[in-house]
Order: C-alpha cells, then structure tokens, then sequence
C-alpha cells in the first residue's frame, strides 16, 4: 500500500469532518479554531495526496472502498466531546508519527518536519478542551468520558503497520498511550478499558472497508465535482 | 539563497517587494518564504518559494504574482516550486518585516520559538518535542499601546499563521503571528 496516499486520506478525511463545524461551533474562536485545524490538514493532504498522483482526481473521483484513512477520522462530529475526543486521539498520534517521519530520510520527511509544527499546535488544542471538559461541569465530564469510550475502539487500527511507511508504527503506541494517560490523568477522566479493536476496525480502514457514515460524508464532499467535472472558481 | 547572476540579483529583489496577498503590509522577502531564483535560459527562470503553513491559501496567489512581476522583466516561462524542508520558521522574518506587522496592528512573533516549543509553552504540554530552551514566558506586547499585560483568547485567528490575543490595559483584541 502507498503510504502518503494514506496519510493523506487520513489528512483529507478529518479536514473534511472539521470544516463540517463551520458556522455550527459553539462559540467563534471555536468555529475559527476547527476550521484552521482543517486547513492546516487539507494542506498537509494536499502535499501527500500530490506524491501519490492527481489531488484533485484523488479526493474527488474515488469511491469509498478506494480510500485507505483509518476509521477513527470519518467518525462523525456527533457532540463537542466527540469532537474534542476524536481529535485528541488523533493529533497525539499524528504529532508522534511526523516527528517520527521527520527524523528519518524518507520522501515524507520534508512534509513531516513541516507539519509537525501544525500539529503540535492542534494537540495543544486537543489537550486544552480535554482538561476543561474532563475537569469542568459535571455533565461535561460525563460527556467527555462517554467519547472517549466510544471512539476507543477506533485507536487499534493507528498502529497497524503501514507497508512503505519508514516508521514502525507499532512502536508508537506505548508513547501514544502514556501521553493520552497523562492528558487524562489531569483531567479526572479514565483511559478506557474496553477492546481498542473490533473484528470490523482493527486495520480496516487502511484496506478500504469503511464505517457506515463515510459513505455520506463522502458524498457531500464529492457533489459538486462529480456534478460539475472541473469546476473551479 | 543561491543568487547566481547579477540578472538573477535583479528578478529577486523585485520579486521580493511583492506583498504578502493577505498582510500587504509585509513582503514576501520580508516574510522570509522565498528560498531561490535561478534564470535557466532566455525568458526562463525558476522560483522556489516555501509555505508559512501547509494549508495557507495566499500561496498560489503569491506564484501569480511572482508570475506576473516576472513576465513583466520578460520572462515568459516562469516556474514556481513549492519546497518545504527546511520547513519555515517565524524566525526568517526580517527585523523590518517585525517591525510593519506591529505598526499595521499585527504583534510580531516572539524570536528563536520552535513549534513544538511555541505550542508546548503555550499550553504547558508535555507532549512537545522539543521544550521552549528557556522556562520563562515572554510577553507578546499590544500592537495598539504597548503594553505587556496581554492574554490570549483563542491559539486559532483570521488566518493560518496568527492567534488571538486581547490586551488587559487597553481593552483591545489583535493577531498575533504566532510562532512555529
């Protein structure tokens, strides 16, 4: 499997998911915030969907079954914890596999030593909306912990190795745990005990088999160019 | 930056005085995003350009501008690459450039601030790569009257490259070009 292709999905998928709280955050800086963490990741998978061939024909003209993220990134916005969860999940996981990627001398160092520097800031995010969910009111903790526990599930299939990436991806997950612990530890929340694979996640999405809600968030974000073949303003 | 020819002096000290399409206030050698320009042949030059961050939209309207300037020093085939490591620092960023960004409102990244670093002093983190070298915080000052008393509200502003940040004496909010 192509390795920038799917980290690229992953890229586009979650960029696509954040840019969906436009104008429906819950407060500005918010809606400003989660829609600059989506740009900084539609760049990212531009760059990587680039090496791979045409972006444009990537994002826009594949079927569900052809893209290779990991499922964590198309779970769907549900709550503001849901959210929160999902991209602490993934930015702790990102930020470790670019500073990984960026060290080696593959083809995707330069675009991981870049991004890193992004991606610090959206854990950084990620971690602040955590304490103040986790340590807050009690509903929010409440919230907070329930996502968590929800997406867990989901966190397995991060560290499947990836043929043709130069970083051993299994290596990560002991760094991966440790930190959300930390994260959570200082926020009163629990790290989930539950199973972090199923039968249908652990590995699936990186073989095009997909959740449910992907076929619909795909379809939003394909429309217009499958309507209207090489639109551009 | 490889300069080669006295022609080649020429085309990036022009190409460097175009502005910023989104700050105009600062240029692009300002900035500090222009790494190379190399005449390859009559009419023929190419430019390497690195983006602030990934996703930052003003890109290609910075290659159509480069683009333009140079087509009016005759150059008719202009290449624009995009390159990315050494990856942009808010450090390449003149003094001079500093210097506009504070006057049109805009508080100047604070110097020798790793990613990592900035994000991880910001938020107290304990997950940055690389700690900021010094413990302490420097104070980001109000672009509108100076003062150090100043908080941040959100590390996500107007554009990719600035976070928001209100002053305490004067009551008012600004960007901050926030470091990486």
């Amino acid at each position: 499997m192509n390795a920038a292709l799917a980290l690229g999905d992953d890229a586009l998928v979650l960029a696509q998911r954040l840019g969906e709280w436009a104008g429906n955050a819950p407060v500005l800086e918010e809606d400003v915030a989660l829609t600059n963490i989506a740009l900084d990741l539609l760049g990212q998978a531009r760059t990587l969907l680039s090496l791979t061939g045409d972006e444009d024909e990537l994002a826009f003209r594949r079927e569900a079954h052809e893209f290779r993220n990991v499922q964590l990134v198309e779970q769907p916005n549900g709550d503001f914890a849901d959210t929160i969860a999902r991209q602490l999940y993934f930015s702790v996981y990102q930020e470790l596999l670019y500073g990984a990627l960026a060290e080696g001398g593959s083809e995707l160092a330069p675009l991981a030593g870049k991004a890193v520097k992004e991606v610090a800031y959206h854990r950084d995010h990620a971690e602040q909306w955590t304490l103040r969910l986790g340590d807050g009111t009690e509903e929010s903790h409440r919230r907070m912990q329930r996502a968590l526990g929800t997406l867990w599930r989901f966190t397995g299939e991060l560290f499947e190795p990836l043929e043709g990436l130069a970083v051993e991806l299994p290596a990560l997950h002991a760094p991966w745990r440790e930190r959300i612990a930390g994260v959570l530890g200082r926020a009163t929340l629990e790290i989930p005990e539950g199973a972090d694979r199923t039968a249908w996640s652990a590995g699936a999405g990186r073989q095009g088999v997909h959740t449910e809600p992907f076929g619909r968030m795909l379809a939003e974000m394909q429309y217009l160019h499958r309507a209207h073949p090489g639109a551009s303003w | 930056m490889v300069t080669g020819s006295a022609l080649e002096e020429e085309l990036l000290r022009l190409v460097g005085e175009v502005p910023d399409p989104e700050l105009p206030v600062i240029s692009l050698a300002e900035l500090g995003v222009l790494r190379r320009i190399e005449v390859t042949g009559p009419g023929r030059v190419e430019v390497e350009l690195t983006p602030t961050w990934t996703g930052c939209p003003a890109l290609e309207a910075m290659a159509a501008d480069i683009t333009r300037v140079l087509a009016e020093q005759g150059m008719s085939e202009v290449a624009v690459r995009t390159v990315l490591a050494p990856a942009w620092t808010t450090d390449a960023i003149s003094p001079e450039g500093r210097r506009k960004l504070a006057e049109h409102g805009v508080a100047p990244p604070r110097p020798g601030a790793g990613a990592a670093g900035a994000a991880g002093r910001a938020g107290g983190a304990t997950a940055g790569r690389r700690p900021a070298p010094v413990g302490v915080d420097l104070a980001v000052r109000c672009p509108h009257c100076g003062s150090t008393r100043t908080v941040l509200l959100s590390r996500f502003s107007s554009t990719a490259c600035k976070a928001l940040r209100r002053c305490e004496s004067c009551g008012e909010p600004f960007d901050h070009f926030k470091e990486v």
